[in-house]
């Protein structure tokens, strides 16, 4: 049993500080992008659809890293091999 | 609280399972051909054409362009791949709205088949292109101690494609479920529009990441040229 709680408590724990973290560096990415792109579509706002769409592909490969610390949360709370284990044992 | 749309069993007959991915992706599909069909069965060049021959027109028309914009090639031959991708995320994301419906992307399954699907797609439309050594050799671009790196990065642009696919549809329909939990009143529908936004924008992304991968592979004879010439 003692194991199991440490598995429990650990897991928790690592869960919120993996989406606390993963979502501090990919915020500040998105919303200098964002600032640049928009800067950018003042300056030339013919160009507005390239920016755009580039942008748009830029943001979710840059998100995409805060999407992997959320898979990894949702596996730690919701699937957690090691919780598993421990329980069928 | 379930978050793998595999585990639902909908239908059993003896060693025949039907899980909700397949019966929805399936589900999909269907809704797709019969909807084209029924379309296309009458379509009309002179006078006003119909509203379903209108919408499908604006589709094929926008993927298009797109597609010309992005990889700077005639959408021709790449047209009908990216165009179903981009259809069928878009149509499995946006049935979400649909109680009971479970978005068969929110499996990691499906955007495992559609990332893989594009795997193999960049080398037969890069083969097809520039032939096999042509191809093969910017693998080893700029040295040849750079091949290990581009395998690398071949195969993990594959799992980011899966991956983000997967995350953004999931993270949807959990979000929704806490809140339901929380607030059940007006919150969860805001997050289920802001839901069919992400749901288009990860459709859009992934066709156009898929393009992109393709017209990279395709694409770096014809820069060798250009710069050739321009010597």
């Amino acid at each position: 049993m003692e194991s199991l709680d440490l598995v429990g408590v650990v897991s928790i724990a690592t869960a919120g500080l993996t989406i606390a973290f993963g979502s501090l560096g990919p915020a500040l990415g998105q919303g200098r992008a964002v600032s640049q792109a928009l800067s950018a579509i003042a300056q030339q706002p013919d160009e507005a659809n390239t920016i755009t769409r580039t942008l748009f592909v830029g943001l979710a490969m840059i998100e995409s890293t805060a999407i992997y610390c959320f898979v990894v949360t949702m596996i730690l709370i919701f699937a957690n091999p090691f919780w598993t284990f421990f329980i069928q044992q | 609280m379930t978050i793998n749309p595999d585990e639902i069993i909908l239908f059993e007959w003896g060693w025949l399972k039907i899980n909700a991915t397949i019966f929805f992706t399936w589900l999909v599909m269907s809704l797709l051909t019969l909807g084209s069909h029924l379309v296309t069965r009458k379509l009309s060049r002179r006078g006003p054409p119909s509203r379903g021959q209108n919408l499908l027109e604006v589709l094929v028309q926008g993927i298009k362009d797109q597609i010309r914009e992005v990889s700077r090639q005639e959408p021709g031959p790449y047209l009908p791949f990216v165009g179903t991708l981009f259809i069928f995320i878009a149509m499995s994301n946006v049935l979400a709205i649909v109680p009971g419906y479970i978005p068969p992307t929110s499996s990691l399954s499906t955007t495992a088949a559609l990332a893989a699907c594009v795997f193999i797609a960049v080398p037969v439309f890069g083969i097809a292109k520039r032939g096999i050594l042509d191809y093969l050799k910017q693998y080893v671009q700029p040295t040849f101690f750079m091949l290990p790196f581009n395998i690398i990065g071949e195969l993990s642009r594959t799992l980011a494609l899966a991956v983000r696919l997967y995350g953004n549809m999931m993270s949807g329909a959990i979000i929704v479920a806490i809140l339901l939990t929380i607030t059940p009143l007006i919150f969860p529908v805001i997050m289920q529009a802001l839901g069919l936004l992400t749901g288009l924008i990860q459709a859009y992304i992934f066709a156009i990441l898929a393009m992109v991968y393709i017209a990279s592979a395709s694409k770096a004879q014809e820069n060798l040229e250009t710069r050739r010439r321009e010597r």
